[in-house]
C-alpha cells in the first residue's frame, strides 16, 4: 500500500494484492483498507462485491471456472454445469464444506474457439467433454 | 449566475428556449415547466444517469440521451415525448416493479411514492413481466428508522445524500445487476454502523418506501425533502 501511496484510488490495486496474497478478502481486510485509503466503509465494501475477480469468502483447495458465454453454453458447459452441481451438492459460486472444491462460472473467458471451455486450477480446458468432465474434476480432487 | 455566463439556445418539443451553458436539459426543460420523468436524479446530488427514466431524443443522433446528465448545447433540438419514449419509459417502470416487491397497498409509503406517482402519471396499468419478488432482508436494527430492500430501486438518492451533504457515507451499493443491493457499511445491520450519524437524510430522499421511520404504519410515512434545496443553498453550492 505504501507503494501505492495511500491515494483512494489505489483501492483496485490494493484489493488485488490481498486477493492474490490470502485467495479471499475478510472483514478485516477490508476495515483496514477503508482506514489507511481513507475510503468509506461502504464504498470499500461496494467495489469488492461489485468485481467478480473478488471473493469474500475462502476459496477451496480448487477450482473449477465453467464458461457461460454464448458459445460455450450451445456447445454444453450448462451440461457440465449441472452436472458438477449435482456431483458435489454445491450451487455455482460456492465451494464444498470440505474446502476441496469452489465451483464458479464466467461469462465469456475469450475462448470461444475450443468451446466448450472450462478452466481447472488455472488450466484452460478447451472442448471439454460434458460426458467425462466430473470424472476429470474427481481426479484432481483426488491430488 | 456569474456575468460571464455564456447563454444557449435549443428547442425542446419545438419550443424555443435558452439555457446556461452549464445548464442540464432536465433544469431547462423544468424551468419551462415541460416535464420529463425522473426517478434517481435530485436537486441538490449529483446526477449519476440510473435510472434512465429521463431519456430523451436528440435530433442527430439515433442514441437516446438522459436529460439529466445531458448538457445542452447550441442548436440542439430536443424530444421529451415520443411514442418510443413513451413505451420503454413504462418498460422501465414495469422492470422496477417486478424486480423487487412493490405492494403498494401494505407499503408504509403509500400515496406518498415516487415511483407509484410516475406510474399513475405514465398510465401504468398492467405489467407484462412475471413478478420475481425475491425474499430479501429488513432491517430494524436501527432504533429510529428501518430498511426494507423489497421496496428499493437502487436509484442511489440515499447513497449521494449520505456521502455529499452528510458527509457520512454509510450507505453504498453492492454487487451488480439484479443482485446489487443498498449496503450499510460492511453490510451489517444499520443499528450497528459505526458511520451513522442517525440524521435521517437518507429516510427522507427515498422516493420509495425503502427507508422509513419506525412506528408509521401503511401510507403513514410522507418524506420532507425541504432540507436539501436550502442546505444546498446555504453552502452556496451553484450546481442547481
Ligand atoms: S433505499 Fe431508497 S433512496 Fe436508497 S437506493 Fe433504494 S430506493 Fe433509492
Ligand atoms: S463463450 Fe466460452 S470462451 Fe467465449
Ligand atoms: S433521472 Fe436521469 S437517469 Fe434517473
Amino acid at each position: 500500500m505504501r507503494r501505492l501511496g495511500y491515494k483512494p484510488h489505489a483501492l483496485i490495486e490494493a484489493l488485488h494484492t490481498v486477493q492474490e496474497t490470502f485467495g479471499y478478502i475478510d472483514e478485516d481486510a477490508l476495515k483496514y483498507l477503508s482506514r489507511a485509503l481513507r475510503i468509506p466503509l461502504s464504498q470499500v465494501y461496494g467495489v469488492a462485491t461489485f468485481y467478480h475477480y473478488f471473493s469474500m469468502k475462502p476459496q477451496g483447495k480448487h477450482t473449477c471456472v465453467v464458461c457461460m458465454g454464448t458459445a460455450c453454453y450451445i456447445k454444453g458447459t450448462g451440461q457440465i454445469l449441472n452436472n458438477l452441481e449435482n456431483a458435489y451438492s454445491i450451487k455455482a459460486g460456492e465451494t464444498t464444506p470440505d474446502g476441496g472444491l469452489s465451483l464458479l462460472t464466467a461469462r465469456c473467458l475469450g475462448a470461444c474457439g475450443i468451446a466448450p471451455a472450462v478452466v481447472l486450477d488455472g488450466v484452460v480446458i478447451g472442448h471439454a467433454d460434458p460426458a467425462h468432465f466430473n470424472a476429470r474434476v474427481e481426479e484432481k480432487l483426488k491430488q | 449566475m456569474s456575468p460571464n455566463v455564456r447563454v444557449k439556445t435549443l428547442k425542446i418539443d419545438g419550443k424555443d428556449v435558452s439555457a446556461r451553458e452549464d445548464q442540464t436539459i432536465l433544469s431547462v426543460a423544468r424551468e419551462n415547466d415541460i416535464f420529463i420523468p425522473t426517478l434517481c436524479q435530485m436537486d441538490g446530488l449529483t446526477s449519476v444517469g440510473a435510472c434512465r427514466l429521463c431519456l430523451v431524443e436528440i435530433k442527430g443522433s439515433a442514441k437516446l440521451q438522459a436529460a439529466c446528465v445531458t448538457e445542452v448545447q447550441e442548436g440542439m433540438e430536443v424530444v421529451t415525448d415520443s411514442e418510443r419514449l413513451h413505451s420503454y419509459r413504462k418498460m422501465l417502470i414495469e422492470l422496477l416493479f417486478v424486480a423487487r416487491n412493490h405492494i403498494c397497498s401494505v407499503c408504509v409509503s403509500n400515496g406518498h411514492c415516487e415511483l407509484q406517482s410516475l406510474a399513475q402519471r405514465l398510465g401504468i396499468t398492467h405489467i407484462h413481466f412475471p413478478f420475481r419478488y425475491p425474499k430479501l432482508a429488513v432491517d430494524l436494527s436501527h432504533d429510529r428508522f428501518g430498511m426494507d430492500n423489497n421496496r428499493c430501486i437502487r436509484c442511489g438518492r440515499c447513497v449521494r445524500v449520505c456521502d455529499e451533504i452528510e458527509g457520512a457515507h454509510t450507505w453504498d451499493l453492492m454487487g451488480r445487476g439484479d443482485a446489487s443491493q443498498i449496503v450499510c457499511d460492511l453490510n451489517q445491520p444499520w443499528g450497528s454502523s459505526e458511520t451513522c450519524t442517525s440524521c435521517g437524510k437518507c429516510v427522507h430522499v427515498c422516493p420509495t418506501g425503502a427507508l422509513f421511520e419506525k412506528g408509521k404504519s401503511s401510507s403513514e410515512m410522507s418524506k420532507r425533502q425541504e432540507f436539501l434545496p436550502y442546505l444546498t443553498l446555504m453552502r452556496g453550492d451553484h450546481n442547481e
